[in-house]
């Protein structure tokens, strides 16, 4: 069965016929073609997927696209300035090699950018707390740490 | 030679795009006329499959097409085969059983592939799959290496489940030894099964095309010729020429992904039937059932000490598990790769190790992050520390008592170790972990009610095996040498093309640094192609931290060859000798004179030959090389863990971590301190958290993230990290390799801690918060 969905994508009306059963990443992926939002698990464990739907940021493979009608989603394509400048939160990431691969990278961002909204100066801990559903397998995290507490003090500095 | 951008911690010419979402993975491409691949996998672990009936997965909405082994063996698909040709104790070849891509007669494991469903839509080929009717005659079985022997044979050309008994080093004099020595110290134990989880699943998508009987795959790969190399020469019979393998970007590997698997061959097989673009990404779940898993050792290991605790002689025997098929370069991993590597940083004068690999209905197991030599590390450094404690000797000490000093130096396994300073790297990780102060900090952590210990582990790794030659007569059925092009644009821009593959490395960033260095250029004035073989001339691939030292090499000796050429383009320009020619920064000159022309003068005048000596020089200015290595290179390093165990819930923290590597030189160190950092996470996965469990009758227990835990950002510290330098002596940037060091160091560093912490002998990884538990309240 099919049914009409719409919602805001980076700012931008979209709306499509899809199966009731797909799921918002999906959506994302194959009919909106805005594949940094990656595939990592079939368990809500990993992160790799984490948009935000409505300013806060969730796992897009959890919920169908239907539960989204009429939200306001940010991808991770949406983050940069529109002339491509990296956001703050990008741009300590790559000034602290938090990244390697690359896959898990737009999940960790965008849930880092929901985080830092309320963590201006966040310590190590409360850093590595914010991670429990974001799993990467190559930095080993100690980068991603650096990189969100350096990403979150940008963000409030620039405010 | 201006060194400013060897050793300069670099930003990642890569970053951009993965930050921006404008990454391109497998699972990203989209090719008109689409369809997509779903397999039935067995349940079973062990079963005669009586018949597949696929009428009603065929009828089903969006279907295009429904294979079984049935359709692929009437094809003459082949089997995988594998990499690695093993000769046992008795000068017999290993037992390589058929390893069809699709189940034919029997599944051997859970998840073994027995039909693939293609269709319009990847939901919809999921949904037929479920439609079809596997009658499947369930047999015994058997999952652990410990009682593959006495288990249901899995394939009739192994009765007792060996695929080889294999040994290497002197026995009689290993026995001789202990006969005399004054202190055996003896551990048996599980080096625990590892499921990789690159957090990108495995995927491919396959197509033909009619126009001109091509093929190309892009798929999730770490070595895309050699997959196309396998596929072609050995699986499916296609002209290579014809035959184009894409690795995009790839979301990690750690092994994982340098083997050719049969998703890929069914999928490449059926995009020819159909005519259309064939697609598969695995599901988190697929991963854990089908990839290669790591690891899987029983072991016994004996070290012969005498009174003033110098090692006489160390005794290993271990059976590895194959499962239920032999992967790409399974063979290799507890043989070659194992054994060798017994010495560590030691002169123990005699080694002997017996290795009997086993066939059980498991997936395969094959090379993960380390790839035998994690395994022979923990059996060394357990073992050392062990004896330390039983000899009431200062762990430390005792390492230092017995570290190689004479280079170069050849171990009573085989290997012959080019340079090292072992020495250098423990006392600077001493110092840095300041063990001085840990007796003060057990103190404290005990009035907190915890229990700290700390635990070294010195390890040694052999990277970039090599030479080609020697490892033939080893057994090895592929080349080890790399290969690299230099293609100098008119503009003096150049594109490196590398057969190194990144899937997180940073190549893109770190082999530019090395050619912009030495020819004198901007880094954004050079990039870096890799991952595609009808881009790159040929290429082995990326895994054991082999990259820099080959594939780097083969990109010097490019350079050298486009200098070389410059020097005589602009000895024609200067009117001068070529002998007179320097090559500086940038810049040709006559030596002792002002006359110069630039890099790009001379790249252009190669381009545009007007006053150019066409009667004895080629236009053009793009060289390639082939890089063949005398010998492997030895990166070592001396961890310290530092753990703190809660007695009343039995969970260790990872309180502190130090370690200090000796890659020889580092061209980009943060870089390196980023593949340490995910080395040393990936053994501690394996120390505290990892363990893939199949139960008696062959199901996997640990099929998901949520039953199988790798680390979480909560289970490691800030690590502590350094570097000493012993330039390798073999190759001309003098450098070894980093990538799987952290791996192989760290499961021995933090259970040497957590034994120490909890005074008990030995404990079994993953020292989980219950198996810790346990054990405290045993003892």
């Amino acid at each position: 069965m099919s049914v009409r969905v719409s919602m805001k994508v980076n700012g931008k009306p979209v709306s499509a016929d899809i199966e009731e059963r797909t799921l918002l990443v999906t959506f994302i992926r194959e009919n909106l073609r805005l594949t940094g939002t990656h595939v990592g698990c079939d368990t809500a464990q990993c992160g790799a997927c984490t948009v935000h739907l409505n300013g806060k940021s969730i796992k897009s493979c959890s919920i169908v696209a239907m539960q989204a009608e009429g939200g306001d989603i940010l991808t991770i394509e949406g983050v940069a300035r529109p002339d491509g400048t990296l956001h703050p939160m990008q741009a300590a990431f790559k000034e602290n090699h938090g990244l390697q691969c690359g896959f898990c990278t737009p999940g960790m961002v965008m849930n880092a950018l929901d985080f830092a909204k309320s963590h201006p100066s966040p310590s190590e801990q409360e850093v590595r707390e914010s991670l429990e559903g974001n799993l990467c397998r190559c930095t080993g995290y100690h980068n991603i740490v650096k990189s969100i507490m350096a990403g979150a003090r940008a963000m409030a500095a620039s405010k | 030679m201006t060194s400013s951008l060897i050793g300069a911690r670099v930003p990642r010419k890569e970053d951009y795009r993965f930050l921006t979402g404008a990454g391109q993975y497998t699972d990203d491409v989209a090719l008109p006329g689409q369809t997509y691949a779903a397999f039935l996998r067995s349940p079973h672990a062990h079963a005669v499959l009586r018949s597949v009936k696929t009428d009603k997965a065929r009828r089903a909405p969006g279907v295009v097409a429904v294979y079984t082994g049935a359709d692929l063996a009437a094809a003459k698909v082949g089997g995988l085969p594998c990499g690695w040709l093993i000769t046992d104790v008795k000068g017999q070849p290993m037992k390589e059983p058929p390893f069809p891509a699709l189940a034919q007669g029997k599944v051997r494991h859970v998840g073994e592939r027995v039909a693939v469903v293609v269709a319009e839509t990847a939901a919809q080929a999921r949904d037929a799959a479920e439609l079809i009717e596997v009658d499947y005659q369930a047999l015994p079985a058997v999952a652990s290496a410990a009682q593959a022997k006495k288990g249901p044979a899995l394939h009739e050309i192994a009765p007792d489940n060996t695929c080889y008994v294999w040994a290497l080093g002197d026995k009689s004099a290993v026995d001789a030894a202990f006969a005399k020595a004054a202190h055996v110290t003896k551990l048996e134990f599980v080096n625990n099964r590892l499921i990789p989880n690159a957090i990108e699943p495995r995927a491919v998508n396959a197509v033909y095309s009619r126009a001109d009987d091509s093929t190309t795959l892009y798929v999730a790969s770490q070595n895309p010729h050699v997959e196309r190399l396998l596929m072609t020469a050995f699986v499916l019979g296609l002209p290579e020429n014809k035959v184009r393998v894409v690795a995009p970007d790839v979301g990690g590997g750690f092994g994982s992904k340098i083997y050719l698997y049969a998703e890929d061959v069914a999928c490449t097989w059926a995009a020819r039937q159909l005519a259309r673009p064939v697609k598969w990404t695995a599901e988190r779940s697929e991963a854990f059932l089908s990839d290669a898993h790591g690891r899987d050792h029983v072991t016994v290991a004996e070290l012969a000490l005498d009174k003033d605790g110098k090692f006489l002689a160390l005794r290993v025997r271990t059976t590895a598990n194959m499962g239920a098929y032999l992967s790409t370069f399974a063979s290799c991993i507890p043989t070659i790769l194992y054994a060798t590597l017994l010495a560590g940083q030691y002169t123990t004068p005699a080694i002997y190790c017996e290795v009997t690999a086993v066939f059980t209905n498991t997936a395969p197991v094959d090379a993960y992050r380390g790839a035998g030599r994690p395994e022979a590390t923990y059996v060394v450094e357990r073992l050392v520390e062990t004896a330390a404690r039983e000899m009431k000797m200062d762990a430390a000490e005792l390492r230092r008592k017995n570290f190689i000093r004479q280079f170069p130096y050849q171990t009573p396994v085989a290997l012959c170790y080019d340079t090292g300073n072992y020495e250098a790297t423990l006392d600077a990780a001493m110092n840095i972990a300041d063990v001085a102060g840990f007796k003060d900090r057990r103190e404290q952590s005990l009035r907190r009610g915890k229990l700290r210990g700390l635990g070294y582990a010195c390890y040694i790794e052999a990277c970039g095996i090599a030479p080609s030659n020697v490892a033939g007569s080893l057994g090895a059925r592929a080349g080890l040498f790399e290969a690299g092009e230099i293609r100098v644009h008119p503009t003096g821009t150049v594109t490196v093309f590398t057969g190194s593959h990144s899937h997180g490395q940073g190549h893109e960033t770190t082999f530019a640094q090395v050619v912009a260095d030495r020819l004198g250029l901007g880094i954004e004035q050079v990039d870096i192609v890799h991952g595609d073989t009808s881009k790159v001339l040929f290429g082995m691939g990326t895994y054991g931290s082999r990259s820099i030292a080959v594939g780097g090499t083969a990109i010097v000796k490019a350079l050298d060859k486009i200098v070389a050429k410059g020097k005589k383009i602009a000895a024609h320009l200067l009117e001068a000798s070529e002998g007179d020619i320097e090559y500086d920064k940038g810049v040709f000159k006559v030596a002792g004179t002002d006359k110069k022309k630039t890099f790009g003068e001379v790249a252009f005048a190669a381009y545009v030959p007007h006053n150019y000596p066409l009667d004895k020089l080629e236009p053009g200015l793009n060289e390639n090389a082939f890089y063949d290595p005398t010998n492997f290179t030895f990166p070592a390093g001396s961890y310290v863990c530092e753990v703190e165990v809660d007695r009343d819930t039995g969970t260790t923290q990872i309180v502190s971590f130090t370690a200090v590597d000796d890659f020889g030189k580092v061209i980009n160190p943060m870089i390196v301190e980023g593949q340490v950092h995910g080395g040393i996470t990936q053994g501690v996965g394996q120390a505290l958290t990892e363990g893939c469990a199949y139960d008696e009758t062959g199901q996997l227990i640990t099929g998901s993230l949520t039953d199988y835990c790798i680390p979480r950002a909560s289970d490691v510290p800030m690590f502590k990290i350094d570097t000493r330098e012993t330039p390798c002596t073999h190759n001309p940037l003098g450098v070894k390799g980093c990538g799987e060091a952290g791996a192989i160091g760290a499961p021995a560093a933090v259970m040497n801690a957590i034994t120490d912490a909890l005074g008990v002998k030995d404990l079994p990884m993953p020292a989980t918060a219950q198996t810790v538990w346990r054990a405290m309240h045993r003892a």
